[in-house]
């Protein structure tokens, strides 16, 4: 006899789980850009983006998102940064933002297996 | 016993004021309730913001008692403290009685019981601890958990019983984030090898050198800070810790385990201000700390003409304001005893 199908499916956690997270982008980032440490999530990078302001684009999240090793929306999303370089010079805390931008693109190449 | 002045309390501010006020000539009666002098900086291995070590500025304060005018009784109860025409009269448990013109009181704080955050699991998990156990391991030399292993991952949670209405603190205590700070520097400094997570509301670095303390410790320690306030704690089989707290920057809850918890344990108003509090009729504020007369002309001055204080019975304070403090308190007991 065939079971009913009552459209029940398990939801995904929303969870971040640290531990099981991949921070190898985040990791390859630090080692040659030490200045992804000094982020204090202000914001202001996100604030003059041009991107940002025509398309679902957050340079902090990203960052962020990176460092707890959430890296699937860093990987859809950042091929939109066009490099021009403006959020390095709004940063209070000197980060080099557009070297990170690099910096997660070469490192996605490397541990995954196709560009961004 | 005569006096011109009586300090309570032979904390920072307590032998600051009674040192100072005997070098300015007067007669000094200072009482301490415990057996030893220096109050909280006696249980601290270094201080912030340049790490030098809690003994230097002990030693300082003991230099301030070698005095001819300066009686240092120790182990001193107050039972009764009273003003009349001629003064003030307090006398202790043991019968001593004490005279004098005018009265400092320099009770200080007692740090928050983080028990009382039970969420945390302090006096329950073996590897929550406090800023001030944490001072005691450095002090020990001994990093080891209750395993015996050494940590490799290390928690800290600040804003424990300040900021926090669920304490009855509304108040932020200051000094726990570059507390946090420099404790985490020193733990990547013994565990060179560990992970270091701050977690914060805000990060509140007024004071001298403090930004910079919290640079130093992104940048050449790279320890990570998480804005959110951790929620719980549990004890995993295998003695480990594991957190919730909600990423707030991420948007997104996140758990995480760790070796040890460190609470950032806040400031109160001590039981020994509050008792000489309502001896004396001394006013409180909502934060339960005494209310000064003025903020901003008349820090040192209380309800009763000649009560005066010195320190962190009046708010939150770090050693450096505590310090201005006293030597503003003698100031203000040197203009009260020459009208």
């Amino acid at each position: 006899m065939q079971m009913a199908d009552f459209g029940f499916t398990l939801s995904k956690g929303r969870q971040i789980d640290y531990e099981a997270n991949d921070k190898r982008i985040a990791e390859y980032i630090y080692s040659r850009e030490p200045s992804f440490r000094l982020c204090i999530e202000c914001g202001g990078c996100t604030a003059t983006c041009t991107t940002g302001n025509f398309t679902e684009f957050s340079l902090r999240e990203l960052h962020i998102l990176m460092k707890r090793g959430e890296n699937a929306k860093v990987r859809q999303n950042i091929r939109k940064c066009m490099l021009c370089g403006k959020c390095t010079l709004v940063c209070p805390r000197g980060v080099n933002t557009r070297n990170i931008v690099f910096l997660a693109k070469e490192a996605f190449q490397m541990f995954d297996n196709h560009a961004v | 016993m005569n006096s011109d002045v009586i300090v309570v309390g032979a904390g920072v501010a307590g032998m600051e004021t009674a040192g100072r006020l005997a070098e300015a000539g007067l007669k000094v009666i200072l009482l301490e309730k415990n057996e030893v002098t220096g109050g909280h900086v006696t249980n601290w291995y270094h201080l912030f913001p340049d790490r030098r070590p809690g003994s230097e500025v002990l030693q300082y304060l003991e230099s301030l008692k070698v005095n001819g005018n300066l009686d240092l009784l120790k182990g001193i109860n107050l039972e009764d403290a009273r003003k009349d025409k001629n003064g003030f009269i307090l006398r202790s448990s043991d019968g001593d009685i004490f005279y004098s013109k005018a009265v400092v009181v320099a009770t200080g704080f007692d740090l928050f019981k983080s028990e009382r955050k039970e969420e945390y699991g302090y006096g329950i998990y073996d590897n929550v601890i406090t800023s001030a156990d944490l001072e005691r391991k450095f002090r020990e030399g001994d990093l080891r958990t209750t395993g015996g292993k050494l940590p490799e991952r290390i928690g800290m949670v600040h804003c424990v019983g300040s900021r926090d209405e669920k304490s009855g603190n509304l108040y932020c205590s200051k000094l726990c984030c570059v507390t946090a700070v420099k404790q985490a520097i020193e733990i990547k400094e013994h565990l060179p090898e560990s992970r270091v997570f701050c977690f914060y509301m805000d990060i509140r670095m007024a004071g001298a050198m403090y930004e910079e303390l919290y640079m130093e410790a992104q940048e050449k320690y790279g320890i990570s800070f998480i804005r959110g306030k951790v929620s719980e704690a549990g004890e995993s089989i295998d003695n480990s810790l594991i957190i919730k707290v909600e990423d707030t920057l991420a948007g997104r809850p996140l758990k995480m385990e760790l070796d040890m918890l460190v609470l950032m344990a806040g400031m109160e108003i001590s039981r020994g201000s509050q008792s000489i509090g309502s001896m004396l009729g001394l006013e409180t504020g909502e934060n339960r700390f005494f209310r000064v007369r003025d903020y901003h002309i008349g820090s040192n001055l209380s309800n009763i003409d000649g009560v005066f204080y010195a320190g962190s019975c009046t708010a939150p304070m770090n050693i450096t304001d505590t310090i201005s403090h006293a030597r503003a308190a003698v100031t203000e007991v040197i203009g009260y005893l020459k009208q």
